[in-house]
């Protein structure tokens, strides 16, 4: 009944690999974080598609998991960014090169 | 017979339009120009996914995903792009560059890789999945689940929040108290 467990897994493959390229090609620190946003979402259907495969159901308190540390990541991402704004630095990843405090 | 085989024929169609309403907004994100229109198309996607996950029976999973990710994270998103200005990207100069290609190539290899593994493992074990009762993906079973197999997890998780939201504030009242003194990156 129903598309069984590759198709959910060629789905997530795919959301991967999207992510991956929106990661390594964009320039905007808003977007690159969009884009892991995206990756961690193909993981987690991953993740859900194998726990509903074998009738358990560690892979989504992982998935939960991996959704807390998104938010995480996210609230210091966009810290970043905000902090990056205040002083007048170009949000571009590319001229973002140096760690001097 | 005929009841299972529309319900058959209604999965399908369910489960295909969320996987490409899925796909497209996935492209609509990293090939938008525009934060804002990315975070949007980043909501379908969200949206979409947790069809994805009802259809998987883990329904606290998508309540999850809708509240927490399509309400929290991206409003958090919407904010910062609000805050920031909506600036795109400087376009390209000299053609595409070394950069570009190899993580075309890179992402493109990644894809296959893994497409190619799912296609040998199809037609065995992935192709008869167990059946799972009616509590499975049910707030009390990840709920059980949590605070007893998992208590760790869920406390390291608690732990990781704290810190993550002491991060943001640090963050935050770093530059505001102290853009005299830092010097120009």
């Amino acid at each position: 009944m129903g598309p069984n467990t590759a198709w959910y897994l060629g789905v997530a493959g795919f959301l991967f690999g999207v992510g991956t390229l929106g990661v390594l090609i964009r320039r905007n620190p808003l977007i690159v974080l969009l884009s892991l946003e995206i990756m961690l979402n193909g993981a987690n259907l991953a993740l859900i598609a194998f726990a509903r495969h074998l009738n358990n159901g560690d892979g989504q308190i992982f998935a939960l998991t991996v959704m807390a540390v998104a938010a995480s990541e996210v609230v210091v991402g966009l810290g970043l960014i905000v902090a990056l704004n205040r002083k007048r630095v170009p949000l571009d990843v590319d001229r973002l090169s140096s760690l001097r405090g | 017979m005929i009841v299972a085989t529309v319900g058959n024929v209604l999965v399908w169609a369910v489960w295909v339009l969320a996987a490409f309403a899925c796909l497209g907004s996935a492209i609509a994100v990293v090939s938008f120009s525009n934060p804002f229109f990315s975070a949007l198309a980043l909501i379908g996607n969200l949206g979409s996914l947790a069809v994805l996950y009802l259809l998987l029976s883990s329904e606290f999973v998508a309540a999850a995903q809708v509240l927490v990710y399509a309400g929290a994270v991206m409003v958090m998103f919407l904010f910062v792009i609000a805050y920031v200005g909506p600036r795109t990207e400087s376009p390209w100069t000299g053609g595409p560059s070394w950069q570009a290609i190899g993580s075309v190539l890179a992402a493109g290899a990644l894809l296959v890789e893994i497409v190619v593994v799912i296609g040998l493992k199809a037609g065995g074990a992935l192709a008869h999945s167990h059946d799972v009762g009616g509590a499975f993906g049910t707030p009390s079973y990840i709920g059980r689940l949590f605070l007893t197999d998992h208590l760790l997890a869920f406390e390291i998780t608690s732990i990781v929040l704290l810190v993550a939201a002491i991060g943001g504030v640090i963050l935050g009242a770093h530059s505001r108290t102290a853009t005299d003194e830092v010097p120009p990156l």
